[in-house]
């Protein structure tokens, strides 16, 4: 079975079940949302929403302010100006009933090496409440689903780089989140484990109806039925259907109409780069 | 969006989450402290060699007169047992700081600062945890201490257990609120010179003060404001079933305001923690 077909496997076996509250609100809500680092200002007032059950694609090079914007989202860090809402729920206001929709995976990885995987997948399953039994069946489920449960006892130092990314994806989603926040989720993984994991995340959309925020720079991971967001120096510069968006700045593809938006030459946001 | 919509149903979270959380955190902290087995015998050697070699020739150089809450002459071993049972506390504090600034740069802590539980619950779990695993350092320096003719009462194996409590709570908070300063895990080295040496040496755990005063009136009154040296005596008259009443409100009150310290020190609208993305990031 490859990582793939693991994650296609009994995806449909968690089920999609809409929560009363979440009907007719936007998964994720960003209103004039600006932050600053002393006098360097990352982002400048932000704004736009994440429909419930779709992909958003954020893109923006290196410096563009996505980290930042995730910090703010997760409450890493407080936000200075703006609101920003989860399923109606204030992160500022309200943030343990905005936290327990949400599921993150970060740039940086976030395990304990020093942990089994099963280990990591309890600990987080506490830190949500989740009794442990309840956490045990989970943790096998989705340790089925992605493949590694045959390395349920095996400590998380000793997997590879895709095979963690998979994991801290399975872990995002153990306490059943109804928005998953990704940023970066691809990067220093090899051309497969990228394809796998994108996928597994479209079919968590499709088949799950989670709704999902995918901050990358590499433009051959936005489908042209996403929706999308591009970031340039902490601003908006669109968003909307990605085929909105390029006609609207009279590019081609999305390539060149970022390169049109931004008014930049750069070739980072190649497949390759 | 209008606000009308920012309207939903909020649940809250139930007794049994809180607990299962703090269940969670407890479990994680022994897990990393039993996988790191070179922690747990440092934190008992440290002492082991305080005891057995510095005390054994001490004994002989330095005289202790009876001193509450002693009620015959002691040895040396004697009185400095309860100043090395703080002592493992405070490295184990300190170890726990190192760990939580760690964790922030491989971005660990990530993974409980979003937890949806509130944060000053969740930094109140780790620091239980943290003193429960010094809990555990503690009483394994007693039970080779006792096999050394170092005994306490019977009794005050188990009246001492709640200083100990209080006492690792102080230091642990004092850690937690220090290590939400420290910006890189490089900048640990100055904990040591400048928290762990001096707030154990000018302190009660190896001289008593009377004899601190007869050298350095101003060391005396620098070990009397060092919030260490009431957790020693705190442990000191617990240890013999007594209760020293001003180290108890020393520790109790410095515990209460390092624990509101690093609390707001973590929160992320005032906190002191690295506002600025991690390394790499954008």
């Amino acid at each position: 079975m490859t990582a793939t077909d693991a994650f296609s496997a009994g995806q449909s076996t968690q089920g999609f079940h809409p929560r009363p509250d979440a009907v007719e609100m936007p998964a994720l809500s960003i209103e004039g949302v600006s932050h600053a680092y002393g006098s360097r200002r990352a982002l400048i007032d932000i704004a736009f929403s994440v429909a419930p059950a779709s992909f958003t694609a954020l893109l923006g090079l290196n410096g563009a302010g996505k980290s930042t914007l995730f910090s703010l989202i997760t409450r890493l860090f407080g936000i200075q100006h703006g609101r920003i809402g989860i399923f109606g729920h204030d992160v500022a206001q309200a943030p343990g009933e905005a936290l327990r929709l949400l599921g993150v995976v970060f740039q940086p990885r976030t395990l304990d090496l020093d942990l089994s995987v099963t280990q990591n997948l309890l600990y987080h399953a506490a830190l949500h409440g989740i009794g442990r039994r309840d956490a045990r069946a989970r943790s096998g489920e989705v340790l089925a689903r992605i493949d590694l449960a045959d390395r349920a006892g095996s400590k998380v130092r000793d997997l590879s780089g895709g095979q963690m990314r998979r994991l801290e994806i399975a872990r995002a989603l153990l306490h059943r989140p109804r928005l998953l926040l990704l940023d970066e989720a691809t990067v220093g993984l090899d051309v497969k484990a990228r394809a796998d994991i994108l996928n597994h995340v479209r079919q968590l959309v499709a088949e799950q109806g989670i709704s999902v925020l995918w901050a990358t720079h590499l433009f051959d991971e936005i489908g042209s039925n996403d929706d999308l967001v591009v970031l340039h120096q902490g601003r908006v510069l669109a968003q909307g259907k990605v085929a909105r968006v390029i006609a609207d700045a009279g590019g081609s593809d999305i390539n060149t109409a970022f390169m049109r938006l931004t008014g930049s030459t750069a070739q980072s946001g190649s497949s390759t780069s | 969006m209008t606000s009308a919509a920012m309207t939903p149903i909020q649940r809250g979270f139930s007794l049994a989450e809180y607990l299962t959380c703090l269940n969670g955190i407890v479990w994680r902290e022994a897990l990393r402290f039993l996988h790191q087995r070179e922690r747990f015998i440092s934190a008992l050697v440290r002492p082991l060699v305080w005891l057995f070699i510095f005390a054994t020739g001490f004994r002989q150089v330095l005289g202790l007169s009876i001193i509450p809450p002693y009620e015959t002459y002691i040895l040396y071993e004697v009185y400095i047992a309860p100043g090395l049972m703080a002592m493992i506390q405070l490295f184990n504090g300190m170890q726990s700081s190192l760990s939580m600034v760690y964790d922030r740069e491989m971005g660990n802590m990530r993974t409980l600062l979003v937890s949806p539980l509130p944060r000053w619950f969740l930094l109140s779990c780790k620091l239980l945890a943290g003193t429960a695993v010094s809990l555990l350092q503690v009483y394994a320096f007693l039970l080779i201490a006792w096999f050394w003719d170092i005994a306490a009462p019977p009794t005050g194996y188990l009246t001492v257990l709640p200083a100990l409590v209080l006492s690792g709570l102080m230091l642990g908070a004092l850690g937690m609120l220090i290590s939400s300063g420290i910006k890189q895990l490089e900048n640990f080295a100055g904990v040591m010179n400048f928290v762990i040496f001096p707030m154990f040496f000018a302190s009660s755990a190896l001289y008593p003060l009377w004899r601190i005063l007869e050298s350095s009136p101003m060391l005396y009154y620098v070990c009397l404001f060092n919030p260490f040296t009431h957790a020693v005596e705190l442990i000191r008259f617990a240890l013999y079933g007594q209760m020293n009443w001003i180290a108890l409100a020393v520790v109790g009150g410095c515990t209460i305001a390092f624990m509101i310290g690093a609390i707001l020190a973590y929160d992320p609208s005032r906190g002191l923690i690295r506002r600025g993305p991690a390394g790499g990031e954008t």
